[in-house]
């Protein structure tokens, strides 16, 4: 049972709904379900990867977020060169915490800022020169980066500069992959679309390079697809894939490298953490490579076994006995933690709401703590998302695509929820409000989250937020409620 | 001194623009009025039989080579030809790169701030590529800008066309701010009928013809020396029809928010005129076998 029962749920989209203008409430309407765990597809009772209402306050982001951001900045060695007026650049460096090990503006670029930084004379005459000049730059002053993807803004995809043809003769006189990425802001709907074309160039212009020339691969190859290694996650996650005996070939993009994405067609089994943003170049390696891949999660020792299991299943036995010898070695220190936490944090109820994956690969997670997720919504989801949403969450359970500030802001006045996960936008609303909360993107300056060792970071975290005493001094001393009981006099 | 007026020429591409506008300016300046003219297409030959040059250094030019707008100065960008005329040439990229459109509009900015409009002028003239592509050309005719517009047409189909779309965006314009359609002027094509064509289509848009330029060829001889008409031969019979319409736009009070035509009334009238046939439907969509095999 959740918080609200079906009925109270619906009365509260209902409610929410009630101060938009008829055609906004028409359209919102379809966005916000209550849960039904039966339900074969989430299509009839959920619309998503839709445009964002004018007027609303969405926490969405752009395409080129979500292929600078989100899918090509991790990969270490590759220098994305933001091309463009410099605001894109600046403002999209070095806030999103994918950790690498490397030495920076050396072998690794993560840290660092290019940008074409566009002036009137560039919009007019075009930037072809520009871009071409600066890859030469790149070139001469950092001779050890490995590759150069070339990250559209929106004047580009404006004035129709022929970045590809730019991106062709400068890899030919560089001897380095430069890939044209056609990722403008103004296309699609949210970030989604960046991960996608991201997918597809990564598709076009690097992943069969090797073609032919690889070898066979280990038995036991490995690749992970979708795990940005936020804190470290992915470092996290990989010590358990190797402990079970598996040999992890590449990291995408979390810590990765370009001969990693080239090396990646040889593996047995695609590792599949973040679905949404890299399901496209998982399928391509299936339909090109006949690789299978499969989804993990990472969240919590409940779903991890899962996950370890299932993953062991694609494998022979010593890799199935490598999976329960790591599932065995975790679990006093598994119990260790829920005998910890747990009974702090017992009934305590989540509403999250995030990007790609964590509104249900969290959940288990919670659930391993003794908490209840009581909402749950993404920014930029497609309806297969929501799909596997509604089989992770209970039922009646209050589910928002593409929420607007007001709503949310409702939501959690009327759901009263212990802790909202939520990111930066979001983080001070609801600090304001007096509510526990923690950024689920960022993990909040924290991490690991993923893995055994991410567990341990992540129930100390959520105590750390929802216990804090700060909560209970949240009203000014001289203001005491009428009825309360009068404390000990000063 | 009279208030500036700030007209701008739009018509389709090829039917004379440029020509038209620096023979009406000559004749402008030769009847002691103080004029400016600013050209926005990229071509930059807005000018150049005022200054007796190829082509003007545009201001985007001298910006790409300053660095930015920032850096230029009015006088870097402003040149001085016959009877006193100020030109200048936005510029922009050559074809297939770039953003014209955006030439178009860091220029005509740069002239506002710079204070280009500010002195003892009568008129200014934009003449302005032949075809409103983009927010980039529309620029002249937005707010504080062009209040009054002339469109360069010919008794020719396409013309008339592109006439009644131009209209059609200076309602839109019209409507939010104070531009008006000032006339169109004809620039005979010698086709038969012109002028009672051309007058009918200007009743039809709420306007008038406001001067039927006939066709001669001195327009051309005084062309290939770089010059105006007014300047290369000023008894010419034509320099006195620059000089009547010259006239006319200062005496020019009909300022209107034009009627464009719907496609088919512009049809019709085109009809009217014997410049296109009745629309035979049953044609439509055959291949030429089949047509013959109807016709066998």
């Amino acid at each position: 049972m959740s918080v609200l029962n079906r009925e109270e749920a619906e009365a509260l989209i209902q409610e929410v709904l009630e101060v938009y203008p008829e055609k906004a409430k028409k359209d919102r309407a379809k966005h916000l379900m209550v849960n039904d765990k039966k339900l074969e597809s989430a299509k009839k009772c959920i619309t998503s990867n839709r445009k964002s209402i004018p007027g609303v306050m969405t926490q969405r982001g752009c395409a080129y977020a979500g292929a600078k951001g989100v899918v090509w900045g991790p990969f270490k060695d590759i220098i994305d060169i933001s091309h463009g007026p410099i605001g894109c650049g600046q403002y999209s460096r070095g806030g999103r915490r994918n950790y690498y090990s490397g030495v920076a503006g050396v072998d690794s670029f993560c840290d660092m800022m290019f940008s074409s930084d566009f002036q009137e004379k560039d919009v007019v005459f075009g930037g072809d020169k520009k871009l071409a000049k600066l890859i030469d730059e790149v070139e001469s002053l950092f001779p050890l980066s490995k590759a150069i993807s070339v990250q559209s803004e929106c004047p580009i995809g404006l004035i129709g500069d022929d970045i590809e043809a730019v991106s062709k003769k400068k890899a030919a006189e560089i001897g380095k992959k430069v890939v044209p990425v056609r990722c403008e802001g103004f296309r699609g709907v949210s970030q989604s679309l960046g991960h996608h074309i991201s997918n597809d160039a990564i598709r076009d212009w690097i992943i069969s390079a090797r073609d032919g020339k690889l070898d066979a691969g280990g038995p036991y190859d490995v690749a992970i697809l979708g795990d940005y290694n936020i804190g470290g996650d992915a470092w996290a996650s990989r010590i358990l894939l190797e402990e079970m005996g598996l040999n992890v070939v590449a990291q995408w993009s979390g810590d990765g490298t370009i001969a990693e994405i080239e090396n990646t067609p040889k593996v047995k089994l695609n590792l599949l953490h973040c679905y949404r943003s890299m399901n496209y170049i998982a399928r391509h390696m299936e339909e090109k490579y006949a690789i299978p891949w499969m989804e993990y999660n990472f969240f919590g020792p409940t779903k991890i076994a899962e996950s370890l299991r299932e993953i062991a299943s694609h494998f022979d036995d010593t890799i199935k006995e490598g999976a329960e010898r790591v599932i065995a070695k975790y679990q006093p220190m598994m119990q260790a933690i829920i005998d910890k936490f747990k009974p702090r944090l017992q009934g305590k109820k989540v509403m999250l709401y995030v990007g790609g994956l964590r509104p249900r690969h969290t959940v288990g997670a919670y659930e391993d703590l003794g908490m209840e997720v009581v909402g749950a919504g993404y920014e930029f989801a497609h309806n297969d998302d929501y799909d596997r949403t509604i089989k992770d969450l209970k039922d009646a359970t209050l589910i928002y695509d593409d929420a607007t500030g007001y709503e949310l802001e409702e939501f959690v006045r009327q759901i009263k929820p212990d802790l909202v996960g939520s990111g930066i936008k979001e983080k001070y609303a609801f600090h304001k409000m007096g509510v526990p909360f923690r950024q689920m993107h960022s993990w909040d300056y924290s991490g690991p989250y993923h893995g055994y060792d991410g567990f341990a970071v992540f129930a100390r975290d959520m105590d750390m937020a929802i216990n804090n005493p700060c909560w209970t001094m949240f009203k000014a001393p001289w203001e005491k409620p009428a009825d309360a009981p009068v404390a000990e006099a000063a | 001194m009279a208030k500036l007026r700030q007209a701008a020429i739009y018509g389709k591409g090829g039917i004379g623009k440029s020509t038209t506008t620096q023979n009406l300016v000559a004749a402008l300046a030769e009847a002691g009025q103080k004029v400016m003219i600013v050209g926005c297409d990229p071509k930059a030959d807005s000018t150049r039989l005022i200054l007796h040059s190829k082509a003007q250094t545009t201001v985007m030019h001298l910006a790409a080579e300053a660095g930015s707008v920032e850096d230029l100065e009015l006088e870097d960008v402003l040149a001085v030809g016959y009877g006193g005329v100020k030109c200048v040439e936005s510029g922009g990229p050559e074809p297939g790169v770039g953003c014209a459109g955006r030439g178009v509009i860091t220029a005509i900015n740069f002239l506002e701030e710079e204070g280009a409009y500010d002195e003892d002028l009568n008129f200014v003239f934009y003449d302005v590529l032949g075809d409103v592509v983009c927010g980039g050309f529309a620029m002249p005719i937005r707010e504080n800008k062009a209040q009054e517009i002339y469109i360069v047409v010919s008794g020719e189909m396409m013309a008339m066309y592109a006439a009644n779309n131009i209209a059609k965006g200076i309602v839109k314009y019209a409507n939010s701010g104070s531009v008006r359609l000032a006339g169109l002027i004809c620039n005979s094509r010698k086709t038969d009928r012109e002028d009672e064509l051309i007058e009918a289509l200007a009743a039809k848009l709420g306007t008038q013809m406001i001067h039927f330029v006939p066709r001669d060829n001195v327009v051309q001889h005084a062309e290939i020396r770089r010059m105006t008409v007014i300047e290369y031969d000023p008894k010419a019979k034509q320099a006195d029809e620059y000089r009547a319409l010259a006239r006319k736009i200062i005496d020019n009070k009909k300022f209107v928010i034009p009627t464009p035509l719907e496609m088919e009334e512009l049809e019709d009238l085109l009809m009217e005129f014997g410049i296109m046939d009745a629309e035979d439907t049953s044609i439509i969509g055959k291949t030429a076998a089949e047509l013959a095999a109807e016709a066998a």
